[in-house]
């Protein structure tokens, strides 16, 4: 482990500052980063500990949607009675994630940046990964590749997401509030993961020296018919091999509004429009529900080791659908 | 017996006002249970000697090549770092490290003799630092440049050169009996599979961990070990040295699984980095480092053919077992051993060859052979059966192995047909429909599928010593080891049954080469092997008590007779008069307070060429499918056994429900991924690297049949500490032909066979 450098920040102003130092990452919950360090994946020269900012609230606001401390650590989250009644996708996703002793430690800001399970990431021994070290290549190509992406991946990088809060965020239309010397912005959900392209090494779209300070979840319409469902190799703690988060709004019997995004597939949450669109308006069908897994999976192309995941994705968007909807 | 609750027998038997009558068998708490949850208990890793460094191993990450250059310097300037040692600069060993080399106990071991790298993982060089964190961070330092040799990586084309082991510890690699073409040629129905069982890794919880003392020419070992016998002779052997200049220590361990059976490279190590830097040095694996050096289960591919007549009856069969080794040493997978024995059939040909890999040597994991053979006869003898027509369990009885075809010996005891009947019935099998996909809930395909568990009963020479203490407790010691799994409370009920003391006045110790030695705790043998010298120790101490007591000039005992005595729950008694009766304190006091010390030793005799010595166990299972997504859930299992006198009903029950847990884990869950580019193992860690947890496992249902076998030794205990693993992957894959109509040949079982 490289030596480093520990600073508590006391508002994110001081932490913002701080990061401004070469080689300063923030730390929460560090459940992953601590990992990452230890293996020599991550080298951090300075850690800004921002688990104690007081960013650690759930708050209804007057328009209806929800903000959630980037530092709610997430087993509050899951268990929170605002979280549970009007955003259950969520609730399920973060349950269906880690141990119980993981989910205590880990913060949502962090579970954002959480860094992909690629067996070539994280043992530096391979000497091929361009998200570790750029340009030295992609050992999981042609290796061990049974986790790794079938859609929307490069010939740069071929890891997927590992995270199940950023499935069902995905589907929920979530935003991420960041804050930095320039101010505040705020990232679309869809946008702040990138897809790997040339530059797999950069997971986010979020600048250096910016903070995530909440996540922001619109006044809720999906949540009486909402299933996440993750397929795994163990019934707990294990990564997806396929993860569905699914919620919609019926009434009448008719779809109104959908939110359907697969992980474990993808170096994002994976999420297109047009699947949800072949739902919305119609009954819930064998016929729509098939359609719209069909669409998500358009494209896809598997590798060696995972060529199942094609047709797991497909029945699985079918299972989470038929399940949220109730007609199972 | 005031303690035993009435309703809840293996839960409830707390140490304490248990008296001495019939204490064997009893379902007693853990005598160190306390110990452990208050953390009390110390491992080989938190000794903490004054002046200890922390030391670091640097693998190779190559499998194959030559140490082109090493650059010392930047590792031995990192802050902390006090020693560094690579080839260039370790002591170098007699016979080039080879000395202890005693397969299988004594391994070809990795010690930096030379710059040859034979497999990934490869110990190449040692960091030594005043905290772990100094010396990773060194280890990390240290610039090592390797010039590569093409690797042999791919099992299937290294199994085209493979070759015979001859022998397999004291076994033949292959057997032979009557006729097989003949009986081939004879069959009704035939059948020809091949199985695959992957790369394993043991992973207990706790990793190897070492701390090595030097004080003058005197070395102390603390080590995670199965045998601290073993690194005694083995580090002292490897460094030159006198055997009694060597002690090894190990009250405690964290799981062994067989990885802790033998001195791994980081024990001798640890010994030459303390040496080096003149301190004491600890040196503990991380995970990633258990996937390499340290041993693992090797792959096997299994080929069967077998024929059967139109009644059922097993005409021939063969079973031919390839698996790996490594370029260093020959580890043979003893995969058939079971299939010698386990049916009645008269033709019979069984093999075992090794196919060298660039990976390090395997070794023995739970039930070596009887766990990766017997899920792939149980397999096959289901195949048999559906060939035949017949139900599993029916063409089972029909080929049912009255004595051992193989040796052709008496059974010193077999409850199989008692399993079968016990376990069936408890599952409720009669009520199976033989089709495959007949038995649908929903979504959920079941299937019900069984197997046949065994393990030999072995047993190795023992000994003990008893001290009965002048306060009135009692001192039982042995050289043996506690996995974790009982030793210590199953040695104390011995002890104190066979002293006449209550549980809570004797103390068993063991872990330590100071005390009389034992064997490895390995095949399932420490209970057969050191419970017979406990209680000859023990019956010797307390003769000698009794003496005393008679002997004695003022003793209110004189004139009672030998016969007359006894010692029971503490007490001197007269057997005759229920009154006359005194606590061992008070016979001891009036002698002024000697110590009572008694020897034991025990070992088989005669009686092992006499009868063939097994446990026998059935294996019924249900497992459910999801006919969409492939989600393969095990809802329940029932398995019943005849282990022999089973000396703790809690403590043995709870062995037998981990090894089916075990067995299920091999089923459905592990494998090390190997990466036949580089030769090493991608998801070594233990989020990847998968075992069962609590939410994969339902019922479990252990039923422990009644056998008393007088042969196996004084106890009629048999061990219990593989058996459970046995025969569980076999009866889950039928279980998943009969839910599916799918046989998948290839462990671990997954998802993605039913997509």
């Amino acid at each position: 482990m490289t030596p480093f450098s520990y600073q508590r920040a006391d508002s994110p102003e001081g932490a913002i500052r701080l990061a401004q130092q070469p080689g300063a990452k923030f730390i929460g919950g560090g459940t992953n980063l601590l990992d990452l360090i230890k293996g020599g994946v991550e080298r951090p020269q300075m850690l800004i500990d921002v688990s104690r900012l007081k960013l650690a609230q759930i708050d209804q606001l007057p328009d209806g949607s929800v903000r959630i401390g980037a530092m709610v650590r997430n087993s509050d989250a899951a268990n929170h009675p605002v979280i549970r009644r009007f955003y259950p996708l969520l609730s399920q996703a973060f349950l269906a994630g880690a141990s119980p002793q993981l989910r205590n430690m880990a913060t949502v800001g962090g579970n954002l940046l959480q860094r992909t399970r690629c067996h070539y990431f994280y043992d530096t021994a391979y000497d091929a990964c361009n998200k570790r070290e750029p340009g030295t290549g992609c050992a999981a190509l042609e290796g061990i590749n049974r986790q790794h992406a079938i859609l929307g991946a490069s010939n740069q990088c071929i890891a997927t997401n590992p995270s199940d809060m950023n499935v069902a965020l995905a589907a929920l239309n979530a935003s991420v509030r960041v804050q930095s010397a320039a101010g505040e912005r705020v990232i679309p959900i869809a946008e702040f993961h990138r897809l790997p392209g040339n530059e797999p090494d950069r997971d986010t779209t979020l600048r250096a020296g910016e903070l995530i300070v909440a996540v922001d979840l619109p006044k809720s319409t999906l949540a009486d018919h909402a299933y996440y469902l993750k397929v795994r190799d163990r019934a707990s703690y294990a990564f997806a091999l396929v993860s569905v988060a699914a919620a919609l709004d019926i009434r009448n019997g008719i779809v109104h509004d959908a939110g359907i995004a697969l992980g474990g597939v993808a170096h994002k949450p994976w999420r297109q429009r047009e699947a949800e669109k072949a739902l919305i308006n119609k009954r819930l069908d064998m016929q729509s529900m098939h359609a719209a897994a069909d669409i998500l999976v358009r494209g896809a192309q598997p590798y060696e080791h995972n060529r199942f995941k094609v047709e797991l994705a497909r029945r699985s968007v079918v299972r989470a659908l038929s399940t949220a909807g109730g007609v199972a | 017996m005031s303690d035993v609750a009435q309703n809840e027998s293996v839960s409830r038997v707390n140490v304490d006002g248990i008296n001495s009558e019939k204490v064997v068998g009893l379902p007693l708490d853990r005598v160190d249970g306390r110990l452990k949850v208050c953390g009390m208990a110390r491992y080989a890793a938190e000794w903490m000697p004054p002046r200890m460094a922390y030391a670091y191993m640097v693998l190779s990450t190559i499998p194959s090549g030559r140490i082109a250059r090493v650059d010392m310097q930047a590792a031995e300037r990192t802050p902390g770092v006090i020693g560094v040692m690579t080839h260039l600069n370790a002591p170098k060993l007699p016979q080039g490290g080879r000395a202890a080399v005693n397969p299988p106990a004594g391994r070809v071991l990795s010690l930096l003799q030379d710059d040859q790298i034979h497999y990934n993982q490869q110990p190449v060089g040692i960091v030594i630092a005043d905290t772990l964190e100094h010396a990773r961070d060194g280890a990390r330092a240290l610039k090592i440049e390797y010039e590569k040799f093409a690797a042999i990586l791919d099992f299937d084309a290294a199994k085209r050169n493979a070759y015979s082991p001859r022998k397999i510890q004291e076994n033949n690699a292959d057997s032979q009996r009557g006729d097989v073409k003949a009986g081939i040629g004879d069959a009704t129905y035939r059948i020809s599979a091949t199985y695959i069982t992957p790369l394993e890794h043991h992973n207990p919880m706790e990793p190897h961990a070492t701390v090595a003392v030097w004080e003058g020419d005197m070395l102390t070992v603390y080590d995670s070990t199965q045998y601290v016998s073993g690194v005694k002779r083995t580090v002292s052997k490897t460094l030159g040295i006198p055997t009694e200049k060597v002690r090894t220590i190990c009250p405690y361990v964290g799981g062994g699984f067989g990885c802790k059976g033998s001195s791994w490279s980081h024990v001798v190590l640890a010994a030459m980095a303390a040496r080096h830097v003149g301190r004491p040095v600890k040196l503990v694996l991380d995970r990633p480092q258990m996937f390499g050096p340290v041993g693992g289960r090797p792959n096997t591919e299994q080929h069967f053919e077998m024929g059967a007549a139109a009644d059922g009856k097993l005409t021939a069969m063969t079973h031919d077992v390839i698996s790996y080794t490594s370029f260093i040493e020959d580890w043979t997978e003893p995969s058939a051993m079971a299939t010698r024995m386990l049916y009645a059939c008269d033709n019979q040909t069984t093999s075992h060859r090794l196919a060298k890999l660039n990976l390090g040597t395997p070794t023995f994991q739970r039930a070596p052979g009887e766990s990766t053979g017997t899920y792939a006869l149980e397999a096959a003898i289901d195949e048999m059966a559906y060939a035949s027509g017949m139900d599993p369990l029916a063409f089972r009885l029909r080929n049912y192995a009255e004595q051992d075809p193989d040796k052709n010996k008496p059974f010193s005891s077999k409850s199989l047909r008692e399993c079968y009947r016990a376990a069936s019935e408890r599952f409720g099998w009669s009520r199976r429909t033989m089709q495959p996909r007949s038995m649908k809930d929903g979504r959920w395909l079941v299937g019900w599928g069984m197997a046949t568990a065994t393990y030999p009963t072995r047993r190795s020479p023992a000994k003990a010593k008893v001290r009965l203490l002048p306060d009135g407790t009692a001192v039982v010691q042995s050289g043996s080891q506690d996995l974790g799994t009982g030793t210590y409370t199953v040695m104390t009920q011995v002890a104190a049954e066979n002293l006449g003391y209550p549980v809570r006045m004797v103390r068993f110790e063991l872990g330590d080469t100071a005390l009389p030695e034992a064997p490895v705790s390995g095949g399932s043998q420490s209970v057969a092997s050191v419970s017979p010298a406990v209680r000859a120790a023990a019956l010797a101490a307390r003769a000698k008590l009794i003496d005393l007591a008679l002997s004695e000039s003022n003793s209110p005992w004189q004139g009672a007779s030998l016969d007359d005595l006894t010692v029971e729950n503490g007490w001197l008694q007269s057997r005759s008069d229920r009154s006359r009766r005194e606590p061992v304190a008070v016979v001891l006091a009036r002698n002024d307070g000697p110590t009572i010390e008694a020897d034991g030793e025990a070992a088989q005799g005669e009686e092992k060429n006499q009868y063939s010595m097994h446990s026998f166990g059935a294996v019924f299972t249900e497992v459910r499918i999801d006919r969409d997504l492939g989600i393969i859930r095990v809802p329940r299992i029932v398995a019943a056994y005849g282990v022999g006198n089973l000396l703790n009903e809690k403590t043995g029950h709870s062995q037998l429900m981990g090894g089916i847990v075990w067995g299920i884990s091999m089923a459905l869950f592990e494998k090390s991924e190997l990466d036949m580019r580089y030769g090493r193992i991608v998801n070594n860690n233990l989020a990847e690297y998968h075992v069962p947890v609590n939410a994969d496992i339902y019922d479990v249902d252990v039923i422990v049949v009644p056998e008393r076998d007088p042969h196996v030794n004084p106890l009629g205990a048999k061990g219990i500490g593989e058996i459970g693993i046995t025969g569980v992957a076999g009866s889950i894959a039928n279980a998943v032909y009969h839910a599916t109509g799918k046989r998948i040949r290839d462990l671990p079982i997954r998802l993605d066979e039913f997509i």
